[in-house]
C-alpha cells in the first residue's frame, strides 16, 4: 500500500470494505432557505410573546387577547406539523387587522394605533415564518417594536423590561447558527446576555456622545397627548396629567446662589374669576392695568430661564418679577405676557424680588375682582367663612390662620387620585372627600377667603425644582406644577399662602414620626424611598439628558459648550478606544503558555554578545555559537563555558525546563560581562 | 449580488494576502489576526439598517430610554463582531489526512484542529463549493469533509475557507487556508465488457450450484449478478454467493495489453474495474501495467491499494 497522501501526514489506513462514506455534516449552501427547527421556532414565538407582553398595558384588551390567541394557535399548529398557515387565512387576517385597529382607535395614525398595527403585523409575520430568513426579519422587527414601547413610558422599570425582552430575540439568532448546542436551552441565552452586559460601557459612551437633535426631523413628538403645561383654567382634576409628567418644563440659571427651596415659587398665571366650577384669568381689563407697585425687602435675584415650548403666551418668573424681559409685558398682577405663544424653546432674563411688599394699596376694581364669587354655590363653605368673619371681626390674618388650621388638622390628605366632586365642588371637597391636591386646596382656600370678605386670588405656576450641581441650573419639571393663593392684607399687600403645604407637611410629618406605622410599613417605606431615589436618578441622568445638558456636560472641565462636531469626534474616539479594548480582550488567550523564560534569557545573552560583533548566524546551533564566542572572547571563557553547559542542559535535558534553574541562568546572563582580554 | 461577487473577486485578485492563494503553507496553520477577515453578512446589513432607523426614531422623539436601548443593541452587535473573530483566532489546523476515493466521488478529508483551549462553535468549512459545519470543544478535534474530485492522480488540496458567523449570524469571520498537501485520487473503475480474464473459468463453474460453498453478507463492490436473490429474500438482507475455495484461489491476471481499441483513460478505468471486482470478490490477481511491470499476485487490501495507486499514476 502506497501512501496516497504526499506531505507530512500519512494516509489513514482505511479498509476498503468499510463504508467508504463517513457521515458528512453537510450544509445546504443557499443560506437563509433552511427550515426552522422546532427549538428556533419556539424561541421565535417567545420573542414575539415578550414583545406583545411589553405592549399589552397600552393596547385594547381584546386586541391583545386576540393576538395572543392567534400566536398560541400558530405555535400549536407548528408543533404538530410544519408549514404555513394557509395563504387565504393570512390574507384575511391582513385585511382584518387594520380594520380592527381603525375601529378601535378611530384613526390609523398616531403612536398608539401605529404600535398596535406593528405588533399585529409581527404576529402575522409569525404565521408565515418557516425559514431562517423569516426568523431573522421577525427578530429585527421585534427589536424595533420593543423600542416603540418606550415611547409610551420611559420609566426605569419599563426600560429594564424592554432590555430583558431583547434576550429571547438574541437567543433565537443564536439558535439559527448551524451547530447550536443541542442539549441546553439556556445555553442559547448566554451569548446574548453576556454580550449585552459586556457592551454596556460602549452603549453608555454612545448614549452620552450621540448628538441629540435640537428640533425633531418629523412630526411633533408626543403629538397624541397635547402637552400644554400650566393652563389658564383650573378646575379640580385638570392638573393631574401634568403632575405625573416628568418631562422638563424649564431650566433656570441664577447669577449667584439659587434661592432657598421654600422660595422657589414660579409665577405663571393669576386666576381671578371663579364660576363655581373652574378658576380662570377672567376679564383682560384687570391685567392691562398698571403693574401693582412692588417694594423689595432684600436683594434682587437675576436669572436666565430656558422655557420648554408651552404653546401659551405667558412666561414664568420667580415670585415676584420686578421687571419684564425683552418682548414681554408685566401685567397688573405681576404676570409676564408675550405677544406670541412659546412654540419653541424660549430664553429670557428676569429680575425678581424674593422678599417684597406687593401693592400695599389695593385698587378698588382689583379688590372687587378679588372678592368675586358666583351666586348660589357651596352654601356650607360660605357659612363656615362667614362664621370666621363673625368670630374674628376685622382680623383678616386670623381668618387666614383659621383656614390653614382647617386644612392642617381637619383630616385632609394629599391624594393625586382625588374622588370626583359634585356641583358644589368646594363643599364636597371641604366636608366630604377631604382628598385632593394643589388645585383643590388653592381653589377651596380662595373661595373661603372671598366668602369671608378677604381679597384672594389663585396663582398657578411651578414650585420646587431640582438643583443640578454639575451644570449649575435649576431644573423644573411639569410634575412640579403647582397652584397657591395670594390674599391681600391691609398694610402687607398681597401675601402668598400655600394651603397645600399644610396638608403635605402633615402627611410627611406622619411618616417621619413613624408614629402609628407598623414595622412592616416602615420597612416598605424605606424600600420605596430607595426605589424612588433610583427612579429619580434614572429620570435625571438618563431621561433628562437632553441637548442642553449634553452640550454643557463638560462645563466643570472648562469646556462651556460642546458643538455637534465635537460630540461626533468624541463619539468616534470613544468607540475606537472601546473597540481597541474589546479587541485586546478578544486577542487574549487564556490557555496560552507563558513566554519561555529560558528563550528570553538566551536572547538577552545574544544581544550582549552581539554588541561585540558576535551575532548568532541562522545556521548556527547553540553549541557552535558558544564555541565561537569562547574563541572570540578569551577573557570570558570560563563564564561562557558555564553558561553553555547550563543552557544546553536546561534546553535539551527537559521537556519543560524547571523554573528555579532557569531563573538562576537568567541571573547569570544579567551579570555576564563580555571581556576580550584575560585579566 | 452579482456585483458583490465581482467586487470580491476583484479584491481577491488585487490583494492576494486577502485570500492567501499565492503560497500553499505547511502544517500546522494557525489562524491569527493578520489572516482573519470580517464582513457583515446580509442579515447583518439588514440589522444595521434597522439600528439606524431605531436611532433616528429615538433621536426624533427625544426619547432617551429608546436611545439607550438602541445604543445597547448596537454595541452588542458591534461586539458580536469580536466574538466572531475570537471564534477563529488561535485555531490551528494541525493535521490533514485523506482516505482513498475514486475520481468523481467526494474524497473524505479529515482535518485535525487544535482549539487553543476554548470551545469553538458553529464553524464552517467551504471546500470547492461544498459547505460543512462542525464544532470543537476546548481540546480540539477532527472533522471530515468531502472534497470533490474529478480526475485520477495527485490532486492539490484546494484552498479551504474556514468561517464562522457566531454568535448571531450578523458578521462572518473567515480565513483562507491553503495546506501544502496533495492527495491521491484513484481512477474511476469502469464495469462492463470485456469480462475480466479468468472469468471464463468462473462462467464455467457457475453452471454447477455446488461450486458455491457458502453465502456471505453483501459488501460494497460485490457484483450484482452474484447476489443470491432467493436466499436474500428469505433472510431479509443481501447475501452473496461465495465462490468455493477452488474458485477463490484461481489467480487472475489483468494485463494492459488485453484491452484493445479503447483510449488510454478507458483502458485504465477498465483495469481499475477488474481490480475492484477481483478485490471485492476476494480473488487473487496480478496486474501487469503498460511498461510490463507486474504487481502481484496478491489478494489483500495492501495489494489493492498498490494496484490502484499504480493505475492512478500511470
Amino acid at each position: 500500500m502506497s501512501a496516497s497522501l504526499r506531505g507530512e501526514s500519512g494516509q489513514s489506513r482505511h479498509p476498503w470494505s468499510r463504508a467508504p462514506w463517513p457521515h458528512f455534516s453537510q450544509e445546504q449552501t443557499s443560506a437563509g432557505s433552511l427550515t426552522l427547527d422546532a427549538r428556533a421556532f419556539d424561541l421565535l414565538c417567545l420573542t414575539v410573546a415578550c414583545t406583545l407582553a411589553v405592549h399589552l398595558p397600552h393596547m385594547p384588551a381584546w386586541l391583545g387577547a386576540a393576538l395572543a390567541a392567534l400566536m398560541l394557535l400558530r405555535w400549536l399548529q407548528r408543533r404538530t406539523r410544519r408549514g404555513h398557515i394557509p395563504a387565504l387565512a393570512r390574507f384575511a387576517l391582513l385585511i382584518a387587522l387594520p380594520l380592527a385597529i381603525v375601529a378601535s382607535y378611530h384613526t390609523p395614525f398616531g403612536r398608539a394605533p401605529g404600535t398596535a398595527l406593528a405588533i399585529g403585523l409581527l404576529v402575522l409575520k409569525l404565521l408565515e415564518s418557516e425559514r431562517e430568513r423569516d426568523a431573522r426579519m421577525t427578530v429585527g422587527f421585534c427589536c424595533f417594536v420593543l423600542m416603540s414601547a418606550l415611547l409610551f413610558t420611559q420609566t426605569l422599570a419599563m426600560s429594564l423590561l424592554v432590555a430583558f425582552a431583547l434576550l429571547p430575540g438574541l437567543a433565537t439568532l443564536r439558535a439559527l447558527q448551524a451547530d447550536a448546542p443541542q442539549r441546553r436551552e439556556l445555553g442559547l441565552f448566554k451569548p446574548g446576555a453576556g454580550l449585552l452586559l459586556a457592551s454596556s460601557p460602549l452603549a453608555l459612551l454612545a448614549f452620552v456622545f450621540v448628538p441629540r437633535l435640537s428640533a425633531p426631523l418629523w412630526g411633533a413628538p408626543g403629538a397624541d397627548v397635547a402637552r400644554t403645561g400650566i393652563s389658564d383654567r383650573m378646575s379640580p382634576g385638570d392638573m393631574r396629567d401634568l403632575l405625573i409628567d416628568d418631562s422638563p418644563a424649564m431650566r433656570i440659571g441664577f447669577d449667584g446662589a439659587p434661592p432657598p427651596a421654600n422660595q422657589r415659587y414660579f409665577r405663571g398665571v393669576v386666576l381671578w374669576y371663579f364660576d363655581g366650577r373652574a378658576w380662570s384669568r377672567g376679564v383682560t381689563g384687570i391685567r392691562n392695568e398698571v403693574p401693582q407697585a412692588v417694594t423689595s425687602r432684600g436683594g434682587l435675584t437675576h436669572y436666565e430661564v430656558t422655557l420648554e415650548p408651552t404653546r401659551r403666551r405667558w412666561l414664568f418668573a420667580l415670585d415676584v418679577p420686578v421687571q419684564a424681559p425683552d418682548g414681554a409685558r408685566l401685567g397688573a398682577d405681576r404676570t409676564l405676557d408675550r405677544s406670541r405663544p412659546v412654540d419653541e424653546t424660549a430664553r429670557y432674563e428676569v429680575t425678581s424680588a424674593t422678599h417684597y411688599v406687593l401693592a400695599p394699596q389695593i385698587d378698588p376694581a382689583l379688590e372687587r375682582a378679588a372678592l368675586q364669587l358666583p351666586a348660589d354655590y357651596d352654601p356650607r363653605a360660605t357659612a363656615l367663612a362667614r362664621s370666621w368673619r363673625a368670630r374674628f371681626v376685622q382680623d383678616d390674618a386670623a381668618i387666614v390662620r383659621a383656614a390653614l388650621d382647617l386644612f392642617r388638622s381637619g383630616g385632609f390628605a394629599y391624594n393625586l387620585a382625588a374622588p370626583p366632586l359634585g356641583r358644589d365642588s368646594v363643599d364636597d371637597f371641604l366636608f366630604d372627600t377631604k382628598q385632593g391636591y394643589c388645585e383643590h386646596y388653592a381653589g377651596a382656600f380662595a373661595f373661603l377667603m372671598r366668602a369671608a370678605g378677604v381679597p384672594a386670588r389663585v396663582v398657578a405656576g411651578y414650585h420646587g425644582g431640582y438643583w443640578n450641581d454639575y451644570a449649575q441650573y435649576l431644573l423644573v419639571r411639569q410634575s412640579e406644577a403647582h397652584a397657591w393663593d395670594e390674599v391681600w392684607l391691609s398694610g402687607r399687600g398681597w401675601v402668598r399662602v400655600d394651603p397645600t403645604a399644610m396638608v403635605r407637611r402633615v402627611l410627611f410629618a406622619g411618616t417621619a414620626d413613624g408614629g402609628d406605622g407598623s414595622g412592616e410599613d416602615a420597612w416598605w417605606l424605606s424600600w420605596s424611598d430607595r426605589l424612588d431615589v433610583v427612579n429619580r436618578l434614572w429620570d435625571r441622568s438618563v431621561i433628562g439628558f437632553d441637548a442642553l445638558r449634553q452640550s454643557t456636560m463638560f462645563t466643570p472641565f472648562g469646556i462651556p459648550h460642546l458643538e455637534w462636531g465635537e460630540l461626533a469626534i468624541g463619539l468616534a474616539a470613544g468607540i475606537v478606544v472601546m473597540l481597541g479594548l474589546g479587541l485586546l480582550v478578544a486577542l487574549h488567550r487564556p490557555g496560552a503558555p507563558p513566554r519561555d523564560a529560558l528563550d528570553a534569557a538566551q536572547r538577552r545573552l545574544q544581544e550582549k554578545l552581539g554588541k561585540h560583533g558576535l551575532a548568532r548566524q541562522p545556521q548556527e546551533g547553540p553549541r557552535d555559537f558558544f564555541a565561537r564566542c569562547m574563541l572570540a572572547l578569551p577573557g570570558s571563557r570560563p563564564e561562557l563555558a558555564a553558561l553553555a553547559r547550563t543552557y544546553l542542559q536546561l534546553r535539551y535535558g527537559h521537556a519543560a525546563p524547571p523554573a528555579e534553574p532557569v531563573r538562576a541562568y537568567s541571573r547569570a546572563v544579567r551579570n555576564f560581562r563580555a571581556r576580550r582580554v584575560v585579566k | 449580488m452579482a456585483f458583490a461577487q465581482a467586487l470580491v473577486a476583484r479584491a481577491e485578485r488585487r490583494l492576494p494576502s486577502l485570500t492567501r492563494t499565492r503560497a500553499a503553507e505547511s502544517l500546522p496553520i494557525r489562524l491569527h489576526r493578520r489572516r482573519i477577515y470580517i464582513l457583515p453578512t446580509r442579515s447583518g446589513l439588514g440589522f444595521a439598517l434597522l439600528l439606524v432607523v431605531m436611532l433616528l426614531g429615538a433621536l426624533n422623539y427625544q426619547n432617551n430610554a429608546a436611545l439607550l436601548l438602541t445604543c445597547l443593541l448596537g454595541a452588542a452587535v458591534v461586539n458580536s463582531m469580536l466574538v466572531a473573530f475570537r471564534g477563529l483566532n488561535g485555531l490551528r489546523l494541525t493535521q490533514l489526512r485523506a482516505d482513498p476515493a475514486c475520481a468523481g466521488d467526494p474524497l473524505p478529508l479529515h482535518l485535525q484542529f487544535d482549539a487553543d483551549g476554548r470551545p469553538r462553535h458553529a464553524l464552517r468549512i467551504d471546500i470547492d463549493g461544498e459547505a460543512f459545519s462542525f464544532s470543537l470543544d476546548g481540546h480540539g478535534g477532527e472533522t471530515t469533509v468531502g472534497m470533490p474530485t474529478e480526475r485520477r492522480g495527485w490532486m492539490r488540496v484546494p484552498r479551504v475557507r474556514i468561517s464562522s458567523t457566531q454568535p448571531f449570524g450578523l458578521f462572518r469571520a473567515w480565513s483562507w487556508v491553503a495546506p501544502e498537501q496533495e492527495v491521491l485520487v484513484y481512477p474511476r473503475p469502469l464495469h462492463g465488457p470485456p469480462a475480466p480474464p479468468g472469468a471464463e473459468d468462473g462462467k464455467r463453474r457457475e453452471r454447477g450450484e455446488e461450486d458455491y460453498a457458502q453465502l456471505r453478507e453483501y459488501r460494497f463492490g460485490d457484483p450484482l449478478k452474484r447476489v443470491a436473490w432467493k436466499a436474500s429474500a428469505r433472510h431479509d438482507r443481501l447475501l452473496i454467493r461465495e465462490l468455493d475455495s477452488a474458485a477463490h484461489d484461481a489467480p487472475q491476471r489483468f494485463e494492459w495489453t488485453m484491452l484493445h481499441g479503447v483510449d488510454r483513460e478507458t483502458r485504465i478505468g477498465r483495469l481499475a474495474g477488474w481490480v475492484h471486482e477481483a478485490h471485492a470478490a476476494g480473488r487473487t490477481w496480478t496486474l501487469v501495467l503498460e511498461d510490463a511491470r507486474a504487481i502481484g499476485p496478491g489478494a489483500d487490501h495492501a495489494h489493492y491499494h498498490r494496484c490502484m495507486t499504480a493505475l492512478a499514476l500511470s
